[in-house]
């Protein structure tokens, strides 16, 4: 049976049907039904929910509850993600599992809080300190809201890294018809320790290269320590030592990556030309797209699902076979650099940019798409 | 209490310690694992949480359950822990410019929240892990290399702090009292509610040696006779009212704050 839900309503109640049972925050908009809904419902499934007094605290409080054994969360906007950075590298470093919800709004700073924006993608990848491993998945509707949310919790809780679930102020907001019975659902499994106490080694990871994770309280003693660590947890700067742990952290998630990595695309079959848009801005390209293929025009969209890890090797192949690509996107010009990276020359690759604190158009894409074939012919 | 054997409460293959000659910060280490003791508690079932400093690393030593977190915010995990796991003992070590600097805001927080946790301050007026930078207790006029001249603010009155953001249990200790310190340390333990405890260490490697203070048992004597000076200070008091003037503060150690959380 549909209802009508808002973005951030679908959010909560996602990341509960998915084992959720902390969340700690702190107000911000366009972030804060999250909070307000988890305040509501979390009790009513056992679950904790606290206010903190700041965003570096709400995410301490979540790898604190998720190292005693709850699957746990947070949701913040740019300002919150960007004092949210210090844990996401810890969490990152010390495999603690967490799902941090970024609802993007107009930045830097204080910026537009009611707008929307997409500037927090590249900071997603990049914002906290040092060489990490981080899944960032970028929903376009209040559905994929709730299935992505889900499959947050289920990624973060296997391989034992932050997920991030970023998405703008205007999907946040967006009222849809949903039917959750008919949505996916990804159960967040984490893996214990089958070995004795005395045996266990928390850092040792299984063939995944995810080591297990005991329950702080459950009989396994260990030490967990941001400083750079070896098997058994103690701090070391063995170079050896240091250059394993890092290049495991990354290699972890890369051999994930076909769990990981989605995308959705429309005419990608035949189009000469495709439009890379994520969130809000692909629904506006999306109606771009199939407006100019009812009149015939070969245009194509690719949707990235995840973008970190993002999914190059399909992007590539799509590249081979278009002769230009248009990044349409709500900042000033982020992942228009991955997608050139990534494409290498394969294609031309433009750039169809709005950073005014408004969403992008169909119109806008459409301009985009029209110009880069006039600049071609 | 007698028979303590220490290193059965260790981590063996941790040592040795970081912590350098005289540092007052073991003497805290040792009184934990007592007062620990003499409580009972369930090894399995007691987390001890650190943030970033000398004092922080001290949970490290410990083989328990232990979580070395970032700067100032151990006080936030050990909160979000305690609460999705309250069967759990949590017992929080900081240090002056973890707890009061960088994390003054969160301790404010978790001695208004009053959730039922325990937090060792461990006050030597420096930044030890970084080499002897000014601490926010530093007392106007102590030299630090960022103080070259003499420290010009006032230092924070960690206790005082704590009583008034809601903590429902608040002592003071002094590592030149090592026995003494037990019993506060496990009186906070056993207390339900925020146990805050500012206990007064010693940094005879950096704040010792810029200040002139002598090494680690110079520093204590020092240490010993502020705490006379109370006795004294009450002493006056209660004759004349007269008050000292100048040196460094008296300290007064003991419970100095407790109600039902």
């Amino acid at each position: 049976m549909s209802e009508l839900l808002q973005g951030n309503r679908a959010c909560v109640q996602a990341a509960i049907a998915s084992g959720c049972r902390f969340f700690a925050g702190y107000p911000i908009t366009p972030s804060s039904e999250i909070a307000e809904s988890m305040a509501r419902l979390l009790p009513e499934v056992g679950g904790v929910f606290m206010q903190m007094e700041d965003e570096m605290a709400s995410l301490g409080a979540v790898l604190g509850a998720s190292l005693a054994g709850s699957p746990a969360m947070t949701a913040t906007s740019g300002p919150g993600f960007s004092l949210m950075q210090e844990h996401i590298g810890y969490a990152a470093l010390a495999e603690i599992p967490c799902v941090v919800i970024d609802v993007m709004r107009g930045g830097p700073s204080t910026g537009l809080p009611t707008r929307p924006s997409q500037g927090d993608v590249m900071q997603a990848r990049w914002g906290t300190h040092g060489d990490h491993p981080v899944v960032a998945l970028v929903p376009a509707s209040v559905p994929e809201i709730y299935e992505l949310t889900s499959l947050a919790f289920a990624l973060s809780e296997r391989l034992r890294v932050p997920a991030l679930v970023l998405y703008d102020e205007v999907v946040g907001h967006l009222r849809e018809p949903v039917d959750l019975g008919t949505l996916r659902l990804s159960r967040a499994e984490r893996r214990r320790p089958t070995v004795e106490p005395s045996a266990y080694r928390p850092y040792a990871p299984d063939a995944d290269l995810v080591p297990p994770l005991a329950d702080f309280g459950t009989g396994y003693r260990f030490h967990v320590t941001g400083l750079t660590h070896d098997e058994a947890g103690r701090p070391t700067e063995d170079p050896a030592v240091v250059g394993a742990l890092h290049r495991r952290l990354q290699e972890k998630v890369a051999r994930a990556r076909d769990d990981v990595v989605s995308f959705a695309g429309i005419g990608l079959e035949d189009a000469e030309v495709v439009v890379v848009a994520y969130g809000i801005a692909a629904r506006a390209a999306e109606r771009a797209v199939t407006d100019a293929r009812a009149r015939g025009e070969r245009l194509g969209l690719f949707r990235p699902r995840t973008l970190w890890p993002f999914p190059d090797v399909e992007l590539r192949a799509v590249a081979e076979r278009v002769h230009t690509i248009v990044v349409a996107e709500m900042n000033l010009g982020q992942v228009v650099l991955e997608v050139e990276r990534i494409v290498a020359g394969r294609a031309r690759v433009e750039a169809c940019l709005r950073a005014d604190g408004t969403a992008l158009t169909p119109d806008d894409v459409a301009h985009a798409v029209a110009s880069a074939a006039g600049a071609l012919a | 209490m007698t028979g303590i054997e220490y290193r059965d409460r260790l981590r063996r293959q941790m040592l040795p310690h970081i912590l350098c000659p005289g540092c007052g910060h073991g003497i805290v280490l040792k009184a934990l694992l007592r007062a620990a003791r003499s409580l009972e508690l369930d090894w399995d079932r007691t987390v001890f949480v650190a943030g970033i400093g000398c004092s922080s690393r001290l949970v490290g030593y410990i083989d328990g359950c232990t979580l070395h977190t970032t700067h100032g915010r151990a006080l936030t995990f050990a909160t979000g822990m305690k609460l999705a796991r309250p069967e759990l003992t949590v017992i929080v070590i900081t240090g002056d410019g973890d707890g009061l600097a960088i994390g003054g805001n969160h301790l404010i927080h978790a001695a208004r929240r009053d959730v039922d946790l325990t937090c060792l301050l461990l006050n030597n007026e420096t930044y030890g892990m970084t080499g002897g930078q000014a601490a926010p207790t530093a007392e106007p006029g102590a030299i630090s290399t960022t103080t070259p001249g003499g420290a010009r603010e006032r230092s924070f009155d960690a206790c005082a702090l704590a009583v008034a953001a809601g903590a429902s249990f608040v002592a003071r200790g002094a590592t030149s009292l090592p026995l003494e310190l037990d019993g506060l340390i496990a009186r906070g333990i056993a207390h339900r509610g925020f146990s805050f405890l500012e206990i007064a260490s010693d940094c005879p490697e950096y704040f010792g040696r810029y200040n002139q203070l002598g090494r680690g048992p110079e520093m204590l004597q020092l240490q010993r006779r502020r705490l006379d000076e109370v006795d004294r200070t009450l002493r006056a008091k209660r004759s004349l009212g007269s008050r000292r003037a100048e040196g460094p503060p008296p300290l007064r150690t003991g419970v100095l704050h407790e109600r039902p959380a």
